[in-house]
């Protein structure tokens, strides 16, 4: 029976209704796409470095995997490199930041393709002036990018002749030599790639490589550098989540909070006559409970489904600075933050309701 | 711990009561040693001038507010040492209330205004045949899908006597049952009470400003100024 109440009152005031649900599904939104967008990140970062089909990657230094660009070395080190047991084939690319989160890379061609295949092309070609550029499908779309199209980068301009399928090396993508050039960074690289005959070979070629270099370059195996790009690795980013989450909370205890607040106002003689007919305040506070959970189960179905759409909105309008998943084991979770949230806004004004004096409710108007 | 009192006593049996509130910085007297017998079966009606503190008597006698002093028993239960949650069981069990503005919850069928007193009365499984019977002397049988706002007042008011009487109470206190309604659908009610008084056995206790309303009770009972007139 107090269940039935519960989702007369609910449908009764069905706008009050929909509107808090669908404001605690906007947190639940939030809670899923920043997650999805970080991890969406992330895993592109991933895939990027897993279809460069090497098993070994050399960057400067001690640079973090997910460093857009770091200081360039000389590229003399790849000869070196070429040089040791087991290395088949190594390639050394520039990276340079152009817009946020996407760099533009120098690549020679020629020895990209012959290290792991090259780039599938959707439209056009290789290079064939200094100034070509290659963009990833994503890039093209979000800016609309055509084939022979002028873009502005870097303070230069490039001609696009070519749009490639996305997910290899990167969404810019122009001969070494000019962006070596133009960035005053003659034979310079800011990473090597490197395939090896025998992948089992890998743990030891990289010991043997970082002896080799000596902190000039640092040698990772891919799956080292993979695993890096995994939120449990990144601490800033986790203490973002957190800190997402703890917004998720407030925002659901006080749309709650207001939401259960004035109900209980407007409620008042109907909770009178509860109490005349004896309902207990444990029996009041128990239908408010109830009420605020539905409430925040209906919102964080909401927020589940809204957050497809701005997954959706996002890939759309901007697939190539952002990449955002789904977080399905995410789901639960968003779901008990939400009623957490709910619950913490529902205890003031379900003890306002508990103590409600029967004779004072009966009385109001 | 609740006392009880030898069997054939008086229904309701009010002694000495006094009730005082605090208004501000103002003690208010609102019943100064009130003392009344209701037998069982008994339909009465109590009549006084606002302020006189009958509807001070009502919510004491029903449970919803604490004596100052004095003594009520209900039913053979002494009120007087009852803590709030033993009132609120009392209620479930022995009180049924009619009230002037219906107070049909809103949201609910006029079947589950009545179910829900059930619920909360701790009633289980379907309403016996002599309920049926009632809703049908009530005239409701055929309303009970309908939300209040589709049923007229003289309808909810049907409604609010059966929700008081599905739990076989010991006493139905109704106050003002009648103050929201016109001539025809007062006299309606006020004659359905008196049935289910009359049929039923059920001791009733009106408060009324109405003499007409009175009228149908067996005795009625005076107030005025916190007193019971004699």
């Amino acid at each position: 029976m107090i269940n039935k109440l519960v989702v007369q009152n609910l449908r009764h005031r069905w706008v009050r209704t929909l509107l808090s649900a669908l404001i605690i599904g906007v947190q639940v939104t939030s809670i899923l796409t920043l997650l999805g967008l970080s991890r969406g990140m992330l895993k592109d970062s991933e895939n990027r470095a897993r279809t460069l089909g090497a098993d070994i990657i050399l960057r400067p230094g001690s640079s973090a995997a997910f460093n857009l660009s770091s200081a360039p070395v000389p590229a003399k080190f790849l000869p070196l490199v070429l040089r040791q047991p087991h290395v088949k084939d190594a390639v050394g690319v520039l990276s340079v930041a152009a817009i946020l989160l996407t760099p533009i890379i120098g690549v020679d061609l020629d020895d990209f393709t012959r290290f792991n295949g090259g780039f599938r092309f959707l439209k056009g070609g290789p290079f064939q002036a200094p100034d070509d550029i290659i963009v990833d499908e994503y890039y093209a779309k979000q800016n609309k990018v055509s084939l022979g199209q002028t873009i502005k980068l870097i303070n230069h301009d490039w001609r696009v002749c070519g749009i490639i399928e996305s997910g290899k090396l990167g969404r810019l993508v122009v001969q070494l030599g000019r962006l070596q050039f133009l960035t005053s960074n003659p034979d310079k690289i800011t990473q090597i790639f490197v395939r090896l005959d025998d992948p089992v070979q890998t743990d030891a070629v990289v010991e043997q490589l970082n002896k080799l270099l000596e902190g000039n370059l640092t040698a990772s195996s891919i799956e080292v550098l993979a695993s890096q790009y995994r939120i449990d690795n990144i601490p800033v980013l986790k203490t973002f989540i957190v800190v997402v989450n703890v917004l998720a909370i407030f925002v659901g205890f006080l749309v709650v909070f207001l939401s259960m607040y004035t109900a209980v106002v407007e409620r008042t003689r109907e909770i009178g006559v509860l109490k005349a007919l004896g309902a207990k305040p444990v029996t009041i506070l128990n239908l408010l409970v109830r009420e605020t959970v539905v409430l925040a189960l209906m919102g964080s179905l909401l927020g589940i489904i809204m957050s497809f759409g701005t997954q959706a909105l996002i890939m759309t309008l901007v697939p190539a600075s952002l990449q955002v998943v789904q977080v399905p084991d995410w789901w639960g979770y968003a779901t008990l933050i939400a009623v957490a949230g709910a619950l913490l806004g529902a205890i003031y004004p379900g003890l306002r309701a508990a103590r409600q004096d029967a004779i004072e409710a009966l009385a109001y108007d | 711990m609740t006392e009880v009192i030898p069997a054939k006593q008086p229904i309701i049996r009010v002694r000495g009561l006094r009730k005082t509130y605090r208004a501000g910085e103002v003690d208010v007297h609102a019943l100064r040693g009130v003392d009344l017998d209701v037998k069982a079966g008994e339909f009465v009606a109590v009549v006084g001038p606002s302020g006189s503190g009958k509807s001070t008597l009502f919510h004491i006698l029903g449970g919803l507010a604490a004596p100052t002093s004095g003594e009520v028993w209900i039913d053979g239960e002494s009120l007087q040492k009852m803590s709030d949650s033993e009132r609120t069981e009392m209620r479930q069990r022995k009180v049924g209330f009619v009230f002037q503005k219906y107070n049909l919850l809103p949201t609910l069928t006029a079947r589950d205004n009545i179910e829900i007193a059930r619920y909360l009365g701790h009633r289980n499984g379907p309403v016996d045949a002599s309920f049926n019977q009632m809703l049908d002397l009530l005239g409701i049988s055929d309303r009970l899908n309908r939300k209040p706002s589709a049923l007229s007042g003289g309808e909810q008011q049907r409604v609010a006597i059966a929700r008081a009487l599905v739990n076989n109470p010991a006493i139905v206190l109704a106050d003002e049952p009648t103050g929201n309604l016109d001539t025809e659908n007062s006299t309606a009610v006020l004659g359905l009470l008196r049935q289910v008084n009359e049929r039923l056995g059920q001791t009733i206790l009106m408060i009324t400003h109405n003499p007409e309303a009175a009228a149908f009770a067996d005795r009625t009972v005076s107030m005025r100024d916190g007193r019971i007139l004699e």
